[in-house]
């Protein structure tokens, strides 16, 4: 009963962080068919027939497909692999289908790092395999001689020597590239941008307080109002949504900074997106990818494992001083109908402001100036959605501001675009990096003006100063705050965060994202030929090796004493003085009897004889107490035949 | 045709050095001991050169499910997933050696084994003694096919192990040979050493089933006119002495605390129970051993003094259990 206790409650640990994901049939179906297990072995009633096993198989499976409408791929993969370490637990007969069991717990702990790799997922699984082991441990002690913490401290101590192994092989194990394609359900249910952008896109994106990327800069970090972090550029107005198509494959247009570059690394969580993100403006590219005229950088592939790369930026530049023609009259096209009453503001400003640059100032100095609200809860808009926000709502968010300003601008006959991104970012000092959150996209103008080129306009700035300068958190009233949001003011409570975001960077940047790259520039701090292929064979092998020494000697010298039964070890002491005068108690012969036969031997002893055997006797034998073993210990110490 | 012969005599005798290596080799003491090594004498102490280790089928199931393990993490290149495949692997290098040491080191001594008859189990008795101060769990012993079964040993302590073979032939029943093994703590390693120890089991002959009246009591031989010691008139007591019959002594003086006291009887007839092998003329040797067990047992069983006649061995008349003894390792080592 105890054993099998023990394999439902470890099955049961190691599923339990899939079941969030599962059809809502998958819980309480384990849970029925592990009550009736444990029923099933309480009355010691037969193991359910055969047919009723694959007939139960048979419906989960056809549930399974249902639900994912396939068999194949990760989350039906894992949804079959539950059922059927549950259903295996309905024909245990042998070991070996015990093993099997404890052998798919094993397997279920990994395809849990499949959807979470975290510190906190990575010391839950680590304490399942604690208890695994410690089943495991439980079915092979045949006789049942260990009691429940034995077991795990012995399952413990075989883990905790399979830790440097782990290391060692951790380390030098060569990293390699993906073997064949993923299934396409590898990497799902992440947030972040995403290549269009309507009213409600980005301020539903703000609630969420992960993590976007991380920014280590080589020298000091740019001022908070020149953090625009570039990404997706939006040309494209259709009905209230900007959207953009992939850009050709076109050379960036002409980049001339106006200051020193910064240079800097970003480690971008995956979104599953192809493009990445970079201080606005990015002079250098990183390797492998390649960007459009208007400096929207792309990857090969879509970012589906944490990134690293570096490069460099200017805050200050002329962009695109000599434009291409077709793309000056995309950055001008509007829908042929719609939003009446902004066209025919833009076009009171076009005719009677003298040149681009003051039609901009005049709009923001409308945003400005007028009743304009900077809010997360805007009002629905209806189909004329710039007309309602300009002319009747008037509270927007960023996408909001932007949206209405580039469409302006148009109208107006000057070139514009939208830009979305993150604005901002939030120095970690205790780890001097910058962490960037999905809190922090942002979505801004960009304008072409005669000699200077693309020159960011960002409404939000106009609207709401705080939002640039101190961040979200302080632009909006505390009320309409998203929880994400809420914690950042008590200092001990930042702290900490900082404190858990630098171990979480730590843990990113060294155990998770320990690659190909970061292993041979590891390894090669050591020594250059260890970072080859036939180095780290032969350092694996030569450190395996040492390190089973080390492990098997410490086995045997490292005898634990603890065990031993001091009342014996005193007696035995004693035994051992009196064989060297040449009185030895031979197997046979009890402590009464070899006293008896000391005592004959050597009269001139009789007395310290006789209490020694008499407090051993009485410490075997009879009850306990508490001075008996030091005594026993004392005369023992001063026994000198 | 002769000369084909020739040269195919010729052409095997330049092989006759090579094969006669060979021979010498397939009889060399090192290779009789190798295939039919002797049995030894207990207590052997099991040191690394008796001690075997390699994977059990749990084992290579376990690998095969690491190399999948590994294959997925690197093709996710999931960190998380490449330090569980290690851990679980160097967890399992690392039960490899808690197998062996489990086994190491324990000194295995032979018990006494119990005379049986022709068609009970013989039993073979042994003691695992842990001198260390580890305790070791799960030890197997498999004789056979079969697992006898599993024993734990704490340290400093001694576990008894015991396993069983049908007695087909009387005489001295030498045990097989046989395995101890463990797989603790993970199932995935099993360690073992091949035994073969000098044990044996008196196995007496099967006692005949038919029930056959024991023979006829005979007049004494000799000096008749001595006081038999009888069964019909009591004379007296005298100390008790090994080998006296249980019926015969005085309860209810050991109930007065006197002491084991055995009452004596005069006989009116002075006659002895002879087992005599010349009795039963006309059976085979295996027959009459038969017969004469069954009247042994019966005999003693009647608590009746007897005495046995073998071609070449007489045991004089006598009574109990060592009587009883001496007659049955008689009977079974007959001839042999």
């Amino acid at each position: 009963m105890t054993k099998l206790a023990w394999l439902l409650a470890s099955i049961a640990l190691a599923i339990a962080p899939h079941l969030a994901r599962m059809p809502l049939w998958v819980g309480p179906l384990c849970l029925a068919l592990g009550l009736w297990r444990l029923a099933i072995e309480r009355d010691n009633r037969p193991l359910p027939q055969k047919w009723l096993l694959l007939l139960l198989a048979g419906a989960a499976t056809a549930g399974i497909a249902s639900h994912y409408h396939t068999l194949f791929g990760r989350d039906a993969g894992v949804a079959l692999l539950v059922v059927m370490s549950f259903l295996k637990l309905m024909e245990l007969k042998a070991l070996r289908d015990t093993m099997v069991v404890l052998f798919l717990g094993y397997f279920l702990v990994i395809t849990g790092f499949l959807y979470s790799q975290t510190i906190p997922t990575a010391l839950y699984l680590l304490l399942v395999v604690l208890i695994n082991t410690a089943t495991m441990i439980g079915y092979n002690d045949v006789n049942d001689g260990l009691s429940v913490r034995p077991r795990l401290r012995l399952a413990g101590i075989l883990l905790a020597q399979a830790v440097p192994l782990m290391l060692l092989l951790f380390v030098l194990f060569p990293r390699v590239g993906p073997l064949w394609g993923l299934p396409k359900d590898a990497f799902s249910a992440v947030t972040g941008l995403s290549d269009s952008m309507s009213p409600g896109t980005i301020s539903q994106l703000i609630r969420s307080d992960a993590i976007a990327f991380r920014v280590k800069f080589d020298g000091p970090p740019p001022h908070r109002n020149l953090r625009y972090w570039r990404g997706p550029v939006l040309w494209d107005y259709d009905n209230g949504t900007w959207s953009t198509r992939q850009p050709r494959d076109r050379a960036p247009a002409q980049l001339l900074p106006l200051d020193k570059a910064l240079s800097y690394t970003v480690t971008l969580e995956p979104h599953n997106r192809r493009w990445l993100f970079a201080l606005d403006l990015p002079e250098t590219l990183p390797p492998g990818s390649r960007a459009g005229r208007d400096l929207t950088i792309l990857a090969q592939a879509p970012v589906q494992q944490r990134l690293r790369y570096s490069l460099s930026s200017a805050t200050r530049y002329r962009f695109d001083v000599d434009p291409d023609a077709g793309e000056m009259e995309r950055a001008l096209r509007l829908p042929a109908r719609g939003n009446p009453q902004a066209r025919e503001l833009a076009g009171r400003w076009r005719s009677t402001l003298k040149n681009p640059r003051a039609v901009v100032a005049q709009a923001l100095g409308m945003f400005r100036n007028e009743a304009f609200v900077y809010t997360l809860n805007p009002p629905l808009t209806g189909p004329q959605a710039v007309d309602d926000f300009l002319f009747a709502t008037r509270r927007g968010f960023c996408e909001h501001y932007a949206g209405a300003l580039v469409f302006l601008m148009r109208a107006a006959g000057v070139p514009a675009r939208v830009v979305t991104g993150y604005q901002g970012g939030e120095l970690n000092p205790l780890g001097d990096y910058m962490i960037v959150r999905q809190s922090d996209a942002h979505a801004w103008a960009e304008v072409w003006l005669e000699k200077e080129g693309w020159v960011r306009i960002d409404p939000t700035a106009a609207v709401s100063p705080n939002r640039i300068e101190s961040g979200i958190a302080a632009a909006l009233p505390g009320a309409e705050l998203p929880p994400a949001l809420l914690q950042l003011d008590a200092a001990w409570l930042r702290r900490a965060r900082l404190s858990w975001d630098l171990l979480n960077n730590n843990w990113n940047q060294w155990v998770l994202g320990y690659d190909q790259q970061r292993q041979t520039r590891f390894l090669s701090r050591f020594n250059r030929a260890l970072a080859s292929w036939q180095g780290m064979a032969l350092a694996m092998v030569t450190g395996i090796a040492a390190l089973l020494l080390g492990i098997a000697s410490w086995m045997l010298w490292h005898t634990p004493r603890r065990g031993k039964d001091p009342v014996h070890a005193a007696y035995e002491k004693f035994c051992a003085r009196l064989a060297r005068r040449g009185i030895a108690r031979a197997t046979n012969e009890g402590p009464a009897d070899f006293a008896a036969r000391a005592t004959r031997m050597r009269p001139d002893l009789a007395q310290q004889i006789g209490f020694i055997t008499q407090r051993y006797i009485e410490l075997r034998y009879g009850r306990r107490h508490s001075t008996r073993l030091p005594e026993l210990r004392r005369a023992v110490r001063r026994f000198r035949p | 045709m002769t000369g084909l012969t020739h040269r195919l005599a010729a052409w095997s005798a330049r092989f006759n050095p090579l094969r006669q290596s060979a021979f010498e080799f397939l009889q060399s003491p090192f290779l009789k001991q190798l295939l039919h090594p002797a049995p030894e004498a207990a207590p052997v102490t099991l040191t690394q050169r008796r001690l075997y280790i390699l994977p059990t089928r749990h084992g290579l199931i376990f690998a095969l499910m690491l190399l999948v393990m590994l294959l997925g993490s690197i093709n996710y290149a999931n960190s998380m997933g490449f330090v569980l495949t290690f851990l679980l692997g160097s967890l399992a290098v690392v039960s490899i050696l808690h197998t062996y040491r489990n086994l190491a080191q324990l000194t295995i001594s032979a018990g006494k084994s119990a005379p049986v008859f022709v068609g009970q189990e013989a039993r073979f008795h042994l003691s695992a003694s842990n001198t260390g101060n580890i305790p070791r769990y799960a030890i197997g012993l498999r004789a056979g096919k079969d697992v006898a079964g599993f024993t734990d040993v704490a340290p400093n302590h001694a576990a008894a192990l015991a396993f069983g073979l049908p007695a087909q032939r009387r005489g001295l029943l030498r045990a097989p040979s046989f395995n101890l093994f463990s797989t603790f703590p993970l199932g995935l390693f099993r360690t073992w050493t091949h035994l073969d120890l000098d044990i044996n089991c008196l196995v007496y002959p099967r006692p005949a089933a038919e029930a056959l009246p024991l023979p006829a009591f005979q007049a004494q031989t000799g000096q008749g006119s001595r006081h038999g010691a009888g069964q019909e008139d009591f004379s007296g007591l005298r100390t008790y002495r090994n080998g006296d019959s249980l019926r015969h002594v005085a309860w209810k003086a050991v109930a007065r605390e006197q002491g084991m006291l055995t009452k004596q009887f005069d006989g009116a007839t002075q006659q002895e129970l002879w087992l005599d092998w010349d009795l039963l003329p006309g059976m085979d040797v295996e027959t009459r051993l038969s017969r004469l067990t069954r009247w042994v047992l019966d005999a003693d069983t009647a608590a009746q003094r007897y005495g046995l006649r073998l071609p070449g061995r007489v045991l004089s008349p006598a009574s109990g259990a060592e009587h009883r003894r001496q007659c049955l390792e008689t009977l079974a080592l007959f001839g042999l």
